[in-house]
C-alpha cells in the first residue's frame, strides 16, 4: 500500500500537467452558439426600417429556405460580408435582415456603399429580436428551412469559402 | 507649426467604435419606479451573464448588449413576469451559459458535488490524523 502511495503525487502531477497541456493545445470554444438552432423561428414582429421594403415577421418566414442576417451599419465585419451576401443573392437565395440599433439614414448609406442583398429589413432598436434569436453579436446569419425552423447559425462574417456549404444546407432544407 | 497641425489632427480624430449610434434602451440605465420590482430586477440582473464581456453580469457591464438585456429584464418584471420565467426565456436562447446560477443537471453536477466530496475527504483525513496524534 505504502509503496503504491509513493507514486500518488507524481500521478497527481501528471494529471494536472495533462489538463493544462490539453487546455493550451486546444483552447475552449468561446463563441456563444444560439440554443435556438433546431427550433422554429421565435415570435418576431419587427417594423420595417426602410420605406421601400417590409419588416420581418416570423409568420412570413417559411415556404422556402432563406437566410436571416443580423447586421448593422456600424459593424465593420458586415462590410466585409456584404459582397458574399450579394453572391448568395445572385445564387437565388432570399436574404432577410435584422438591423440592430440602427437608423434608416445610416442603413441606406451602408446599402448604397456596400450593395443591397436584402428582401426585408426589420428594425431592432433595442436588440429584442437579437436576444429572441439567441444571437450575441453582429454579423450573424441564421439558416431557416422551408418550414420556418432554424437549421444553423453562422457566427461572424460569411467568407467566400463558406458559401458552398451554406448553399448546400439551404438546398437540403427545401 | 507641424506640432500644432498634429495637435489639431489629434483633436479632430474620433475613436474607432464598435457601438451603435442609437441611445441606450429606455430601461437600460433607468430604475423601475416600483422599488420592490426594481429590487427583483436587480437581483436577477446580477445573476445573468453579459454575453459580450463574459466575466461580468449584465448589472455590472456597460456594454450595449448588457444594457439591452437589462432593459428586457426590467420591462418584463414591470409587466409582472416572474424572474424565474425571464431566466428560463434567456436559457432557452443562450443555454445555461447565460446564467450564473446554473440549474442542476448531469453536466453541472460536478460543480455542486465536488466541494462536498472534497470536504468529506478532508474530514476523513483530519479524523485519521487526529486519532494518530491522540494515540
Amino acid at each position: 500500500m505504502r509503496r503504491l502511495l509513493i507514486w500518488a503525487p507524481l500521478a497527481l502531477f501528471a494529471l494536472v500537467f495533462a489538463l493544462v497541456a490539453s487546455g493550451l493545445l486546444k483552447p475552449g470554444d468561446r463563441t456563444i452558439h444560439s440554443a435556438m438552432v433546431g427550433k422554429p423561428v421565435p415570435e418576431l414582429a419587427m417594423k420595417p426600417l426602410l420605406a421601400d421594403r417590409p419588416g420581418v415577421a416570423s409568420a412570413e418566414l417559411h415556404g422556402k429556405p432563406r437566410l436571416l442576417n443580423v447586421f448593422a451599419s456600424w459593424c465593420i465585419p458586415c462590410i466585409a460580408e456584404a459582397p458574399q451576401l450579394l453572391k448568395l443573392k445572385q445564387a437565388g437565395v432570399e436574404i432577410d435582415a435584422i438591423a440592430i440599433r440602427d437608423t434608416p439614414e445610416a442603413v441606406q448609406a451602408f446599402l448604397a456603399r456596400n450593395g443591397d442583398p436584402y428582401a426585408r429589413i426589420g428594425d431592432d432598436p433595442t436588440g429584442k429580436a437579437q436576444i429572441a434569436l439567441g444571437s450575441s453579436g453582429v454579423p450573424e446569419t441564421f439558416l431557416i428551412d422551408a418550414q420556418g425552423r432554424i437549421i444553423d447559425q453562422h457566427i461572424g462574417d460569411i467568407r467566400a469559402d463558406d458559401i458552398p456549404a451554406i448553399l448546400a444546407k439551404l438546398e437540403a432544407a427545401k | 507649426m507641424k506640432r500644432a497641425a498634429l495637435a489639431l489632427l489629434l483633436l479632430a480624430a474620433g475613436p474607432a467604435v464598435a457601438d451603435s449610434n442609437l441611445p441606450p434602451a429606455r430601461l437600460a440605465y433607468t430604475q423601475l419606479p416600483n422599488a420592490a420590482q426594481e429590487a427583483q430586477a436587480k437581483a436577477l440582473m446580477e445573476t445573468l451573464r453579459c454575453l459580450v464581456c463574459q466575466g461580468q453580469s449584465i448589472a455590472d457591464s456597460d456594454a450595449e448588449m448588457a444594457g439591452d438585456m437589462r432593459a428586457l429584464v426590467r420591462e418584463r418584471i414591470a409587466r409582472g413576469e416572474q424572474p424565474a420565467a425571464i431566466r428560463s426565456y434567456l436559457i432557452q436562447r443562450y443555454g445555461d451559459y447565460v446564467t450564473y446560477d446554473p440549474p442542476f443537471s448531469w453536466v453541472t453536477a460536478p460543480l455542486w458535488i465536488t466541494p462536498l466530496v472534497l470536504l468529506a475527504i478532508g474530514l476523513l483525513l483530519a479524523r485519521r490524523l487526529f486519532r494518530k496524534g491522540g494515540a
